[in-house]
């Protein structure tokens, strides 16, 4: 077992990122924590701040307000950890990258090890994005 | 003057989901004053608009704001029905207003749980928010999405509602009435609720005026103000239904008035899936041919309070101005009655009672530096930014 499927192994805390986001990723994001899907069952949970975490949560576009922020977020993380673009605008930038305040999709910005992608995405997709990525860690 | 510590809430806070900084300027437990910085969330959406066609602007307003994801789109296909005078269908107007309905009920639910949170009674929050999973199954089987739906379009609506759904909705409903009624038993008799909400962040009618606020965050001071009576539109003039107002004005008024409101949704629901019964099915749109030259306004109440679009057209097939202004923005800063002379601790609750939404409120604004009365961003240099970056991606292809 490698160093870092050894850190993944058990309950994985979770920092959540709002980018310039419309919201309704963070909804679903919150949405995986209510009674319907309950990810607390399994050890996973929200954190208030990014030093206590496994896993960084990264929706919506990054702009440029956002981008330095984001960064020093990342920065200070501890390491490993994993981070994960959430729906189409943390992925690419979706319907924004056009837009003047774009600064780049998340792997732009920092290293992104999954990608859920959807408008929003729903819950299981998210859930089961983060399944596969500690499988494959 | 007393010395006073500032306390920064934000931007990212867990406390929430999205991106804002408040700074409370405290004296020891009381805030004496309070400003807030927001642009960490501002995707540029009207400039974004006049590039995309009128079709692809409803997916793009959809995304203003996940929650009111139903409000933005009914008050652009307003604005542009206005500009072309087109009469939409009976059909189209009920299925309209079902899915507005829908929304402010899972808003509002949604807005009941996060209260919940805030006060840090997490289990009001985790009821909520199981009770609104099946309004979300509801859109998902009308629409096709849980959230984002996806149903407007100039002159009519995507999808129809067919006979066959009816019944499920029905059943929901009936269902979310139940759990409506628990719910509002659980907030209205608590004890420790009321200890908590009532007179705190209070905002007098007279303040709701001079702000200008809207919604359930003006009608809880006793301000009769909702567009769907002011200036009816869709559905609202043919089915009965009447506007909640409180008086206390404080966050347990607010509450009320929006637990109030979701058992009228329901039944201007009933009302509109009725009238849907005497429609022909399929009679969902009229075509449309060119938006001609003009200027329209629309208006919608999302559960915040009034939506308001302006779209200038030049008969093209995008518009040439598109002005968006969302309730939050208004109702924002109400902030500085109902949070200043509180406690910390209830600043918070004052603060998320008028359920503000940040996406909607991310408009640009030209601002000047006080210091030097310098404009900070002009519009020869948003346009150069705009040309910069469209420079960018083309070379980028
Ligand atoms: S991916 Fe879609 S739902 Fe998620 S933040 Fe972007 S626009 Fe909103």
């Amino acid at each position: 077992m490698g160093f870092k499927s050894y850190c993944f192994k058990k309950s994985l805390w979770v920092f959540h990122f709002g980018g310039a986001s419309c919201n309704n990723c963070d909804i679903e994001i919150l949405d995986c924590l209510t009674p319907r899907h309950d990810l607390e069952r399994f050890g996973i949970l929200l954190v208030g701040s990014i030093r206590h975490a496994d896993v960084l949560l990264v929706n919506g576009i990054i702009n440029h307000h956002d981008k330095e922020r984001l960064i020093e977020i990342y920065n200070q993380a501890p390491k490993p950890i994993l981070v994960v673009a959430i729906g189409a605008c943390g992925c690419t930038g979706g319907l924004f990258t056009e837009s003047y305040t774009f600064a780049g999709p998340v792997d732009k910005v920092i290293p992104v090890n999954a990608y859920v992608p959807g408008c929003p995405p729903k819950p299981e997709a998210i859930i089961a994005g983060i399944v596969k990525l500690v499988n494959n860690s | 003057m007393s010395k006073k510590t500032l306390i920064p809430i934000g931007p990212y806070h867990p406390l929430q989901e999205e991106p804002e900084l408040f700074k409370l300027y405290c004296d020891g437990e009381i805030v004496k004053d309070i400003k807030w910085e927001t642009g960490y969330n501002h995707r540029g959406i009207e400039k974004l608009s006049e590039s995309k066609t009128y079709e692809q602007v409803f997916f793009l307003v959809e995304r203003i704001c996940g929650i009111c994801s139903n409000s933005h789109p009914f008050a652009f296909a307003n604005a542009v029905e206005e500009i072309a005078n087109i009469e939409i269908t009976n059909r189209t107007k009920y299925i309209r207003s079902i899915i507005a309905e829908l929304e402010r009920i899972h808003s509002h639910l949604l807005w009941v749980g996060l209260a919940g949170h805030f006060l840090g009674y997490n289990t009001v929050f985790m009821w909520a928010w199981k009770y609104r999973e099946p309004t979300l199954d509801l859109f998902e089987m009308i629409t096709g999405n849980r959230n984002s739906y996806g149903m407007f379009k100039v002159g009519g609506v995507r999808r129809d509602i067919e006979e066959s759904k009816i019944p499920v909705i029905q059943n929901v409903l009936d269902d979310i009435k139940k759990k409506t009624d628990l719910l509002a038993g659980a907030v209205m008799d608590d004890p420790v609720i009321h200890a908590r909400t009532k007179g705190v962040g209070i905002l007098t009618l007279q303040d709701v005026i001079d702000y200008g606020a809207v919604g359930p965050t003006a009608r809880a001071s006793g301000l009769e103000i909702d567009v769907r009576k002011d200036d009816p539109y869709a559905a609202y003039p043919l089915v009965n239904w009447k506007v909640i107002t409180a008086q206390a004005g404080d966050v347990f008024a607010k509450a009320e008035v929006r637990l109030l409101e979701m058992y009228e949704s329901i039944s201007i629901i009933e009302q509109c899936l009725a009238g849907l019964k005497k429609e022909k099915e399929g009679d969902i749109e009229v075509k449309v041919r060119e938006i001609p030259e003009g200027i329209g306004n629309g208006r919608a109440e999302a559960p915040r309070g009034e939506v308001f679009h302006f779209v200038m057209s030049d008969g093209s097939t995008s518009p040439v101005r598109h002005k968006i202004r969302a309730p939050s923005y208004v109702n924002i800063a109400t902030f500085r009655k109902s949070c200043i002379g509180q406690t910390i601790a209830d600043a918070t609750i004052s603060l998320a009672a008028v359920d503000p939404c940040y996406c909607c409120t991310e408009r640009m604004a030209v601002a000047y530096d006080i210091h030097s009365g310098k404009k900070i961003l002009n519009a020869e240099e948003l346009i150069s930014i705009s040309v910069k970056r469209t420079r960018e991606i083309k070379d980028s292809d």
